[in-house]
């Protein structure tokens, strides 16, 4: 498998459970962080995964 | 010397009337049509011209004439590369990849059937010597029809039993049936995947088939195959909805999801079914007495 899979953005209603390199999006709540999502998966042709904490990943696959 | 003529002339005719009938089951593969279609016959002619060259040749007796048959296969050689960097090329724009392993397969299937093609054209070449125009038609429709049965290949329903499987969500984790595709954050494309989307699982039957739809490049090909014959809603900003095909690790089961134009189940599986196996997917690994240990033991798993 040759799949280069990227973090582009993390969209998060709770900003003590990320860091890192990727640009991180803190959301005021779960409806604000969907919707970011959602926009940021469009705008950067990636796809938003769900951590089932309140995080959003959006990955480029 | 007329008679060499008419030898090759027949020949020619043959083996380009045999590629011709070959080149009919390509178009759901290849997209050049009608520029890739006129390229392939010019190649087919040159190819059986080729073969037919060679028996009076042959019987002149000119034997350094026949050399140049190693020529051609240095050429046709070319024919395998110039295809796979077409489709390699198309590859980077498409939806829904083929994978590599089907772009190997296309290519290699071009190249074979060029073979296949001078090989006819030297064989009704013969026939005419010995047998006049009534021979050269009865090999003629001989190896045309041993050409389109022996190069058509297996399909998925060959080897598989495919049936209609349900979707369903575990949180954010997409599932056909019991198993796992991909994690979908979006719950507006959960709900898209949950009342459009369709699904079918593919039971393998027995361990070569298990072996073959193990290949990744194989279920590459089925998504490929079924998102090209049904259609699919996916574009560039939505890869919720490539087509995917998981495996059950411990059954070897597959599951197909896809999300396509028009939802029909029955089309679906008539789809997942005609897909070709590939040659690179394909191992027998019941034909060694490992295997075949291996496999019994699987089965009662």
């Amino acid at each position: 498998m040759t799949e280069c899979k990227r973090i582009l953005a993390v969209v998060t209603t709770d900003n003590e459970k990320v860091g890192g390199g990727a640009p991180i999006f803190i959301a005021g709540s779960h409806e604000e962080c969907d919707g970011m999502a959602q926009s940021l998966s469009s705008i950067l042709d990636g796809m938003a995964h769900y951590l089932e904490n309140g995080t959003y990943i959006i990955v480029h696959h | 010397m007329e008679r060499h003529l008419a030898m090759v002339i027949s020949g020619t005719l043959a083996g380009t009337l045999s590629r011709l009938m070959l080149l009919r089951m390509d178009y759901r593969q290849y997209p050049g049509y009608p520029h890739g279609m006129i390229a392939h016959i010019s190649l087919g002619f040159i190819a059986s011209a080729m073969g037919a060259v060679a028996m009076p040749a042959i019987i002149k007796p000119d034997f350094a004439a026949v050399t140049f048959l190693a020529l051609a296969a240095q050429q046709f050689r070319e024919i395998r590369a110039m295809e796979r960097k077409t489709l390699e090329n198309l590859e980077k724009t498409e939806l829904v990849k083929r994978g590599n392993d089907y772009i190997e397969g296309i290519a290699r299937t071009f190249e074979a059937r060029n073979y296949l093609v001078m090989a006819t054209a030297m064989s009704v070449s013969a026939a005419y010597y010995f047998g006049g125009i009534p021979a050269a038609l009865l090999i003629t429709a001989l190896l045309i029809i041993f050409s389109r049965s022996f190069m058509a290949g297996e399909t998925i329903g060959d080897i598989c039993e495919v049936e209609r499987a349900g979707l369903d969500f575990t949180g954010a984790l997409l599932k056909v049936d019991e198993i796992v595709i991909m994690n979908v954050g979006l719950k507006q494309m959960r709900k898209k995947i949950l009342s459009e989307g369709l699904a079918v699982r593919i039971k393998p039957k027995g361990a070569n088939a298990r072996a073959i739809i193990n290949d990744v490049g194989q279920r590459a090909a089925i998504a490929h195959t079924a998102a090209t014959i049904l259609g699919i809603k996916k574009d560039v900003d939505t890869p919720e909805l490539t087509p995917m095909a998981r495996k059950n690790i411990d059954t070897g089961e597959i599951g197909l999801y896809i999300l396509p134009a028009i939802k029909d189940p029955e089309a679906l599986m008539l789809a997942v079914k005609r897909t070709p196996v590939l040659e690179s997917a394909r191992s027998k690994p019941l034909s060694t007495e490992a295997g075949r240990i291996a496999a019994g033991k699987y089965d009662r798993v």
